[in-house]
């Protein structure tokens, strides 16, 4: 678990690749530097990918938890 | 009288309206049923062609078609703006005063584009998504001596997943015959971990991407374009310069659709993926590029999804339950897919099945053309 003050969460539950990762790039856009961004996703792949993405893009991979069915993914925008 | 309301003359709308007449035929014909379809322009237009005008030649002229000739004639249709769709009185109005009441609404309004969405789209990158811009992008390939052709994503999700790959490809053989392939650079951005969605078309595409000579970008989000150093800019920080920049525009559901409330502010409504009702509404279907369902948008999957909507409608009107099979959605897509120097291969594949790409070969790609001109005669009367 995180102590970091999630600041918007994104219930892409039932969402098949890449919805996860399009769902998380606009809340990135939209969001602004120091926004901790919670994803919920049941789609195997964006496990992966999301954390790809993440240090590509150059922010910050605060967690990455199995849930009760679901993964979540916690990013921090960093830029 | 049972209204059945379609609203828009796209692959889905002629195709679902064709199909609930033929199996509505006799309440139609006693005055207890009506099936109109309304259209903004009364054309049908061919999108899949857009490309082979940029691509093949093909003139914007042989991509449209009168609605009204493709539909049969116990189909009503009304030509006119949709201003509004109102589910609490289930009456649509339409932006010259007409009000049409429904029973049954099938919302097959498409996808547009929104290239304006990207500043400086229109002055510095090309698409194919128009017969316009195809056009554009022909011209622009015929002034092309050499240089950096970046093709990108300016927005997922959008029509026709495969065409970026296919034009690149397309354009690569193009440049080979024409004696320009060594002065110049391809790259193709993917906004995603892979050159495509569907990871085995991804494994089929990556190496022909490679034997070919493209070099692939991946996690490349378009998000600026820098007109003075024409360079394109990702979302993850990444610029490549180009010569010749070609963009699939950002895409959203119909303006109507949003404004009703009846989807969020992307336009694409939340639609059940077996039965295809717009959520919380058994009145209300969504077919073609207009839903969120994931997968292709594409003439394609508006093919595969009319016949089911149509059963669920007929059923309704005749007061039966739907076919068991035919009244089930099953995700069920197929398209051919370009690879250049006269070869294609075939993407079929439902919601519990991913395609199985066969080995690329002149006959998809033969089949693709014959596919397209055809289609005026099979898919939107429903004889395949």
């Amino acid at each position: 678990m995180t102590t970091t003050t999630i600041t918007r969460v994104v219930d892409a539950r039932g969402s098949y690749c890449p919805g996860p990762l399009m769902e998380l790039i606009r809340a990135i856009r939209e969001g602004a530097v120091g926004d901790v961004i919670s994803v919920y996703s049941t789609d195997k792949g964006s496990k992966v990918d999301i954390p790809k993405w993440i240090e590509k893009a150059g922010h910050r991979l605060v967690a990455l938890e199995d849930r009760d069915g679901y993964d979540e993914i916690v990013v921090e925008k960093l830029r | 009288m049972r209204e059945i309301l379609v609203l828009g003359g796209g692959v889905g709308g002629t195709l679902v309206a064709n199909l609930v007449g033929r199996k509505l035929k006799a309440e139609i014909a006693a005055g207890r049923a009506r099936v109109r379809v309304v259209d903004e322009t009364g054309d049908h237009v061919y999108q899949p062609g857009f490309m082979y005008i940029a691509m093949g030649g093909e003139p914007a002229s042989s991509l449209v078609r009168p609605e009204r000739s493709l539909l049969d004639a116990r189909i009503e249709l009304v030509v006119g703006r949709i201003e509004r769709i109102d589910p609490a009185a289930k009456v649509v109005r339409l932006a010259d005063g007409q009000e049409l009441a429904w029973d049954e609404l099938v919302v097959a309004t498409g996808a547009r584009i929104l290239p304006e969405a990207i500043p400086h789209f229109a002055t510095e990158a090309h698409h194919f998504y128009s017969a316009e811009g195809a056009a554009r992008l022909r011209q622009a390939l015929d002034a092309f001596t050499g240089g950096r052709i970046v093709v990108g994503i300016a927005g997922m999700p959008y029509k026709c997943p495969p065409a970026p790959l296919e034009v690149t490809f397309l354009i690569e053989a193009e440049l080979r015959e024409r004696g320009l392939r060594d002065g110049t650079e391809i790259h193709y951005c993917s906004p995603i971990g892979r050159a495509f969605t569907i990871e085995s078309v991804s494994e089929m595409a990556t190496p022909i991407l490679a034997e070919k000579g493209v070099e692939l970008h991946t996690f490349f989000n378009v998000e600026a374009i820098d007109p003075e150093r024409k360079v394109v800019q990702s979302l993850e920080g990444e610029e490549l310069p180009y010569d010749l920049l070609i963009l699939v525009p950002p895409h959203k559901g119909a303006r109507v659709v949003i404004e009703s409330g009846l989807a969020p502010a992307a336009g694409w409504l939340p639609t059940d993926p077996q039965t295809l009702n717009v959520r919380g509404r058994d009145d209300i279907w969504a077919i073609g590029d207009a839903t969120d369902l994931p997968l292709s948008k594409a003439g394609s999957t508006a093919h595969f999804e009319a016949p089911v909507v149509a059963e669920r409608i007929a059923a309704r009107v005749l007061g039966r339950e739907p076919a068991a099979k035919e009244g089930v959605y099953t995700g069920k897509v197929m398209c051919f897919f370009e690879i250049g120097d006269g070869k294609g291969t075939l993407l079929r594949f439902d919601y519990d099945h991913p395609p199985q790409p066969p080995k690329p070969n002149r006959v998809w790609h033969l089949g693709k053309i014959v596919f397209n001109k055809t289609y005026w005669h099979t898919v939107p009367r429903g004889r395949i």
